[in-house]
Formats: structure tokens, sequence, C-alpha cells
């Protein structure tokens, strides 16, 4: 039996959220414990599974013959020289796998991209053929023999000029997916490669511009950046029975997999099972089709369990973080107050559209900031260009576009003479306020976070700039995100014979410790301790639906779910001993796999098992469903009363040294502060904010892809720098702002990306605030700070 | 094909493979020791430490021939059945880790670190670790699990500690 699942509220939310004194978060057992990781012991004696750790029986291995050009047909594909090395199996092409599936073209968004390249390519790096063979070596051997001819087109990398008349198209037509019907309108829509602009408008923009007292305008960029995560992509494949499907991969979204292959093979979703372990990190980089469609398509081509694993250089050819281009326009009143802003980003999506529509667009509508501003416009457009995919990573294009606004709002700000800090508490949005989109801001303390960042950076004390080659400066930033809507979560609490228990879930654990927190979760609820609870780990077979481990979105849904599964399996229980005790179920009680009443009387586990099964057996299965309230925007002014379940507001606040002989900028002091709502489990909380600011570190400072004519050429972590233990700064921490959501299982709200939003405005101010430099693109790397230096100094360097 | 005995985890174990397998593909591949990660493959990120006659290696950089008739610990030989070394307590203590696959080679390197240099101040184990890379954590935790360690470790050398 189910309890009904689904809260509904009223949908016009005009309703304020309650005082933050009545929002106090009750006293729990094991809800805001700093509980280790569940798994900690698996991962410190090396035993914790990995998808990349496993072998099949009898399996070949694939290696991946990807493109060399970054547009073009393909004239000729020539596998003979391949498949004349000993051990190789097989060489699989684009038109083999359309014998099997006759439309091999998957995406989340648009159904664009081809399992391997038919006709035409879109990027360097593009899967053109896989080579098969037992032995790895053999196969990565004959990779390099099969000959492919192109004949190249003209191809296009910049967001801006691919949106230009006469720009090389780069897709035939628009090929809209089935799972998101607002984007329906796209569909068949062809001579272009913008994929989606959406809207927002609120107020008179125009005429906000026309009364204000004085105009800003800048463009600010960021590069391409690439997840590098340290398991690499693996998937495999097994036939499973007489006509199901086995894969094994390390992927985000293992529900997703296996409505997207059924899909493509045209099989109902029960012939495929999707299966994860841990995930030796992803932020992004595994979510949706990566090398599932391909496995699959394989195996089933020569009948054998089929395995492909990437090297590190090949994850940067699969999928990264957008490129984005960011116009910025903010009219200003006298007194420091925005009155109007007009944002137009581009965003470059690569080759293929993967989430990057959805990118645009839901980061899109927060690109005004947490500000109330009166007269907003909003446009955002997802560019198809000839460089590799761009998805989701960690942010899921916040970052980009708290990049441009919170430098845009210090360049404001100096330039009125207010103090950066007093110039955003003049202009936030408080609760209660309507955002740009007309959703009401709740449950988001924005002015806390900004309280925090000035105390544990002393605003108000005098800062010492230095003198002499090295100078310091210190800045500070704020952003926010609207959770992704709308998705779904499903959860299972199973309570066994014995009283033990397990939660069966979806959500996979990719490092961010969401096996601890659902466990957590179901044992507060279950009132039994964390450490007793299992957590099985996703299994299409086994697991129910779950849209996704993304977007900050997991605590927040499926900790909802598993708190209603346990409330479910808890309410079963109560409701047996109260037919055995004939008492009210209101009298009674579940605490440590037992049922206690008022009155005393107690039924353990044993008796609650014989009194349901006739023996001290069976199990009590309870179910919890949680779909958070959504209402579509208006396609013309993406207007929308309710368009996400929450608000994640985050700070950062930065102190550094700059080299100005040099231009290396070392950052002494990083703080990130973060709206979590309610910590499941303040350490791992803490521990995801310290991880994100680093990670953005990374993306401040050094990392970018760089390009030549499509081709990456720093494609290692030997010149593709992210952070070591050398860069992580002295002094690094993360403080939480803890107001229990209304909504939240126990007033929790995602965290997993808010550590990213703030950190690289939060330096660049510290730059300026250090040299009086404004640097407009990230990353700030010493020869980009170098040269505005220079060039501030009227003797720029010679350019390369 | 080239045979390789090397003494691991203290012991002794064969194989014949193809000369270009790397210790860290023998150890995974043919001895099943799946604790020594691979993360690049090109001794970029330390994921594949192991230690090599007491000196920290990045093991896809070495050739399993190289390795022949040497002595090699890896993370599955730092514990007993019933007993974690204290460097992994440490680490499961402060939570170092978040999806761990950066973890058994940061704790070897750890190891050898310590075995060196009991008391190595915080510069100190930057330095050593400087190598080790990890996409999740921003290192804090592990840095203070690693001091910890070394504390208990000159508190109480355990017996374990090979
Ligand atoms: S796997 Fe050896 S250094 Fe990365
Ligand atoms: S914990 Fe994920 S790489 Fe270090």
């Amino acid at each position: 039996m189910t309890i009904p699942a689904r809260f509904t509220e009223p949908a016009d939310t005009t309703v304020e959220a309650p005082p933050k004194a009545k929002r106090k978060a009750a006293v729990r057992r094991e809800v805001g414990r700093s509980i280790p990781r569940l798994e900690s012991h698996a991962k410190v004696d090396g035993s914790a599974e990995y998808i990349y750790h496993l072998r099949l029986p009898g399996m070949l291995q694939g290696k991946i013959c990807r493109s060399t050009v970054p547009h073009g047909r393909i004239v000729r594909i020539d596998a003979s020289a391949a498949l004349a090395i000993e051990g190789v199996h097989a060489v699989i092409t684009g038109e083999d796998i359309r014998t099997l599936i006759p439309d091999p073209y998957y995406g989340p968004a648009f159904h664009d991209q081809p399992i391997l390249a038919i006709g035409k390519v879109r990027y360097v790096g593009e899967p053109v053929a896989v080579v098969l063979a037992a032995d790895l070596h053999v196969a990565e051997e004959a990779a390099d023999q099969v000959v492919v001819e192109y004949e190249p087109l003209e191809p296009v990398f910049d967001e801006v000029a691919a949106t230009k008349p006469g720009a090389p198209i780069i897709h035939d037509s628009l090929r809209p997916a089935g799972m998101f019907p607002d984007l329906q309108y796209l569909k068949g829509r062809s001579g272009t490669n913008v994929a989606l602009d959406a809207r927002v408008l609120h107020g008179d923009v125009e005429k906000g511009f026309a009364e204000a007292d004085q105009v800003f305008e800048n463009v600010f960029r960021s590069r391409k950046v690439v997840h590098a995560t340290f398991e690499p992509t693996v998937s495999l494949a097994e036939l499973n029975g007489s006509n199901g499907l086995t894969i094994h991969t390390s992927s985000q979204s293992p529900s997703y997999v296996r409505a997207e292959v059924s899909r493509l093979l045209g099989w109902p979703e029960n012939r495929v099972r999707v299966r994860t372990a841990f995930l030796g990190g992803s932020f992004g980089a595994k979510l949706y089709i990566k090398l599932e469609a391909l496995v699959a398509a394989c195996a089933l081509l020569v009948r054998k369990p089929v395995r492909i694993g990437l090297t590190m250089e090949e994850e940067f050819y699969t999928i990264t973080k957008h490129g984005a281009t960011v116009r910025i326009k903010t009219g200003m009143a006298k007194d420091g107050r925005i009155v109007a802003r007009e944002v137009e980003t581009w965003w470059n999506g690569g080759a293929y559209a993967d989430i990057g529509p959805r990118v645009s667009q839901k980061s899109g509508f927060t690109a005004a900031g947490p500000y109330d501003i009166e007269n907003v416009s909003l446009i955002n457009y997802a560019v198809y260009t000839n460089d590799p995919p761009a998805g989701a990573l960690r942010g899921f294009g916040i970052s980009q576009i708290v990049w441009a606004y919170e430098c845009q709002n210090d360049i404001i700000a100096r330039s009125l003479g207010i103090d950066p800090l007093e110039f955003r508490r003049r202009n936030i949005l408080h609760d209660g306020r309507p955002h740009a989109t007309g959703t009401i801001m709740t449950n988001a303390e924005i002015d806390e976070v900004l309280d925090r960042l000035s105390d544990r950076m002393h605003w108000d004390v005098l800062f010492d700039h230095g003198s002499g080659p090295v100078r310091r400066g210190r800045g500070l930033a704020i952003g926010f995100k609207a959770c992704i809507a709308p998705t779904t979560s499903v959860a299972v609490v199973n309570v066994y014979g014995d009283g033990s228990c397990c939660v069966s879930c979806s959500t996979v654990d990719m490092g961010q410790g969401s096996d601890t927190a659902m466990a957590q979760i179901a044992a507060e609820t279950l009132g039994i301790s964390t450490e007793t609870v299992r957590v099985i780990h996703p299994d299409t077979d086994v697991t129910p639906y779950d849209m996704a481990t993304l977007g900050s979105r997991s605590t927040y849904h499926m900790g909802n779910a598993v708190r209603l599964a346990a409330e479910d399996a808890r309410a079963q229980l109560l409701r047996i001993a109260a037919a055995t005790l004939q008492t009210d179920i209101e009298e009674l009680e579940y605490r440590d796999g037992a049922v206690i009443s008022r009155s005393g009387a107690r039924m353990t586990m044993r008796g609650l098992m014989l009194a349901r099964f006739g023996m001290q057996a069976g199990t009590v299965i309870g179910m919890g469903t949680f779909t958070p309230p959504y209402t579509k925007p208006d396609p013309r002014t993406g207007q929308s009363p309710q368009i996400t379940p929450y608000w994640m507001l985050a700070g950062a606040a930065a102190e550094i040294e700059v080299d100005t002989e040099t231009g290396r900028i070392r950052v002494t002091k990083l703080v990130n502060v973060g709206d979590v709502g309610c910590a499941i489990n303040p350490a791992i909380a803490k521990r995801q904010l310290n991880g994100a600011g680093t990670m953005q570190l990374g993306f401040t400072l050094f990392e970018e892809m760089r390009f030549n004519e499509g081709q990456v050429i720093n494609a290692s972590l030997a010149d593709y720098k992210i952070p070591g233990m050398l860069d992580v700064p002295e002094d690094l921490s993360a403080e939480l702002v803890e107001f229990p959501h209304e909504h939240g299982p126990f007033g929790a709200k995602g965290v997993g990306e808010t550590g990213m939003f703030s950190v690289s405005p939060a330096i660049a101010n510290a730059l300026c605030d250090a040299i009086g430099v404004r640097i407009m693109e990230l990353p700030l790397t010493p020869e980009r700070v170098l040269r505005a230096i220079r060039e501030s100094e009227n003797r720029p360097l010679e350019s390369e | 094909m080239v045979t390789v005995t090397i003494n691991v985890n203290g012991e002794k174990r064969t194989a014949s493979v193809p000369p270009e397998t790397t210790l860290l593909r023998l150890l995974r591949d043919d001895f099943n020791l799946t604790g020594s990660k691979l993360g690049c493959d090109v001794g970029d990120c330390g994921a594949c430490t192991v230690i090599v006659d007491g000196k920290a290696v990045n093991s896809c950089l070495m050739l399993a021939a190289q390795a022949d008739g040497r002595d090699v610990l890896t993370i599955e030989g730092l514990a007993t059945m019933d007993r974690l070394h204290p460097i992994q307590k440490a680490f499961e203590k402060y939570a170092s880790l978040q999806c761990g696959f950066c973890g058994p080679g940061v704790i070897m390197s750890a190891k050898a670190l310590l075995d060196e240099n009991p008391d190595p101040t915080v510069q100190e184990i930057r330095d050593a670790l400087g190598g080790n890379l990890c996409r999740c954590t921003g290192y804090v935790k592990m840095i203070e699990a690693i001091q910890d360690a070394a504390r208990i470790l000159r508190d109480e050398p355990v017996e374990i500690n090979r």
C-alpha cells in the first residue's frame, strides 16, 4: 500500500515562506549528524566497486576510430588493413549500426547524435568506427589502421559567428526529442545553428534604460573546460537471456539510458537492464547516452559481450562544459539601484546538442542575478559549432552566467563609488519578492549568505593591499540557481523479517555521498541507526525510476521519495501492530525495529512478522514518489508562477596575491558559503562546497581546452592542468547557511553545485581590487593577467 | 611474452605478459588487484601509485618487466584482515575521499612519505603528494588525515607497517 506521495500546492504561490524563526529544525537523531560515509571503508581499502573494473567472460574490447576533421563528408571507410590484423574480431561502422537500428540518432534534447557517424562528421574526435578484439592492445593497434577519407567542409567554432548569416550549417534540420514537449516547435527548422532561443521578459527594459541615470555594457567570455573525471567513462553490454540486454555503465542516469536504448532498439523497456556501481567522479560527464548505445549495438551485432572504456584523452572529445559569450547591459539609478538589465548569451554547444539547450534555457533565466530588478530581458541562444559537444558540468551553465553579472556588478559598484558588498545589499532579491520569471523567491537566504561572507572576510576591516611587485586584493560574489524542473524520483524501502532495511533507488553515488544521505533519511524516518541501512545501487531491473543524478536534485527529490517510502513502510508496520494490539495507530511509535505503544506495550519485528505473515519472515515494502509542482513558462515571456522547486543561493569570497611582474595569481583564502536548507550530513555538505570551490578554482586560474582547427591541443592532464595539492589556498573553508526549506526532506535542499557558482568572479574582483585591472575572459592565466597589466600601463606585450 | 615474478603484498606471483604490459595492467588484469586505479594511464594523475622497494611509483609508467623480482606493495596489502592501516583509518575518520578513485594512490603516496618522514609539515605533505591529483575533494581533509596518521604512527608504530 502506498501513501499518496505527490504533494500539491496551489499553483498561485503568493504565500511567503514561514518566517525564519518558525523554520527552526526539529531535534533529530540521524539527520544532521556528520556520519562518516557508509562506503568509506571500501574506498580506503581499495575494494569499492566501480564499473571500470568489470570484465565479462568472453568479452571483446572496443577501440573507437575518431574523425580527424572538424566538418566533412565521409567519402570512404576502408577497414581492410585493420581486419587483417590477427585477433581483430570486427570493425563496426555507422552503416553496420543502421542494419540493427535504422534511425540511430540519440540525445536528450534533440535526436541529433549518431551512434557512429553517418555520411558526415561534425567535430574532430567524433566516433566513426569501432574495432573489436579480445585484446585491447590489438584493438588499439588496429584502430590506427582504419582509413577514413573525408571531403572537408568549412567549419565554424565561435558561438557568435555560428549564428551569423552565411555561417556553415552543421545540421540540416533540427530534430527535437519527444521528451520535451516545449521543444517541438523547433521541429524541422533548417538553415540555422541556433538549436534554441529562450527568452525571459519582465517589465519594460527599453523604458528602464531610457530612465536610467547611467548604463553599463560589457561582454564576458568563458572558455571550454572539461570534467576530467578520474574513473574513465566506461560501458559494457551483454546479451541477457534470449531477448534481453544488460548494460553495465558508469552512468549518472540509468533510468534514462534504459529508456533511450529501448527507444533506439524499438524494444519495450523491460528488455533492457542498466546497472551502475560507484562512479569515480562524474560532474555531468556521464549523463544521458555516452557509450551505452554504442556498446549495446556492438554486442547485438557480434552476439558477444562488449566493453568500451575511454582514455583520458578521449574524455576531451566526448563532452565538455559550454564556452559562453555573455553581453550584459545594466541601467543604474543614482541611488545605486539596478533598474534595468538585458543579458544576451551565446552558448557554444559544440556539434551535438546533448543537454545544451536545457543548460542554456535553465541557467539562462537566472542571468540577471539574484537581484530585484524591475525591467529585465534575457535571451539565450544554444548554438551548434564544430567543437566537441558540450553538456552539463556541475552547475549547468550557472558559473558562466554568474561570471558575467558578478564581474559587471563590481565594475558598476567601483564606478559609482559604492562598496561591492553594500552594492549587493541594496539590490538583492529578498524572500517573498518575484524573480524575473514571475516565480516568488522563497526559502532563499541570500542576505544571510552576504552576512556570512562579510563576517568571514572581516569585510569592514581595512585591507592591506601591499606594496612592491606583489599586491593583494579581495573580492566577493554571489550567485544562484533554480533547481531543474519538472522531474520525478521514486524510491522503495524494504523492511525485512529481522527489521533490517534496504533502500532501493536509482540515485548514483558518484562521490557526493548520496548513499549515506539516503540512509540517514530512511533511518531518521524509521527510528533506526543509519549504519544499519543498506542502499542498493542502481539497477533498473530492481531500483525504480529516477530522472537522473544531476543538478543538485537528489537530496531534495530522492530524499523526499525515500522519506515517503520509509513513512509508508512505517505506517504499514504500525497498522499491523494496531490491529494486533487493538489500539489506535496514534498511540504507537516505530523505533529500533519494534513498535512501542504509549501504554508500554511492545511488539518486536518477530511479532509483527508473525502477525502479518504467520511466521518470522517476510518483507514490508514502502514506496514513495516525489514530483514537485511546476508550471511551464510562457514561451514568449518566460513567465511562470512556479519555475523551480527551490533556489540554491551561494556566495564566495577570496583574498589573493598577484605578482605584477609575472601575472601569477595566488589565492590565499577562499570562502564558500552555501544556502543548503538543512544539511542531512553537514560534513559531507561542506566537503561538497570545498570540492566544488577547488574545481572552479581550476576553471578560474588555468583550466582551458585549447584548440587548433577543432583539434584539442592539450588533451591530457599534463597539458591541461587541474588543481593539485600545491594549488589549493592555505585557507580554504566552507560555511553552511541552514534554514530548513519547507518542502525539503527534513528541510534539505541540494548542494552539489553550489560551491561552483561564485568563485570565478570573486577572484577576478579581488584581482581588480589588487591592481585595478579588469579581465573579462576566463581563465585568469598569468599571461592574460600580465597582458592586461601591461595594457593598463600603456606598454602592451607583443601578441603571440 | 615475458615472464614476470614479483613479490606483491608479501606473496610471490608470476605471470607471462606481452612486453609492453605496465605494472599497473599486470596488477589489475593478471593479478586481479583492482585497488590500484587507472586514471590517466600516462603518469599524470597518481591514481595508480604503488610502492616498489619502498618508493612510491606510478605503476602505469613502470613496465611489468621492470618490477621483476622486486617488492610491490598495493593498497590491498596495507590492511590486514581485521585492521586498517592508520593512514586508511584516518582517511575514513576524516572522510577525506569523495568518489574515492584517487584514494588508493593518495594513501600509498602518503605511506611512502611517512615511512621516510614520520613528521612532515603541511608543506612537505603538499610537495610529496603534488602529483596525486584529485578532482573531487579540495585536498584539505587528506592533509589533515595524513598528519593525524603520522601522529598515531609516531606514538604507536604498528607491526603491520611493512
Ligand atoms: S594512472 Fe598512472 S598516473 Fe594516472
Ligand atoms: S575523491 Fe574523487 S578523485 Fe579524489
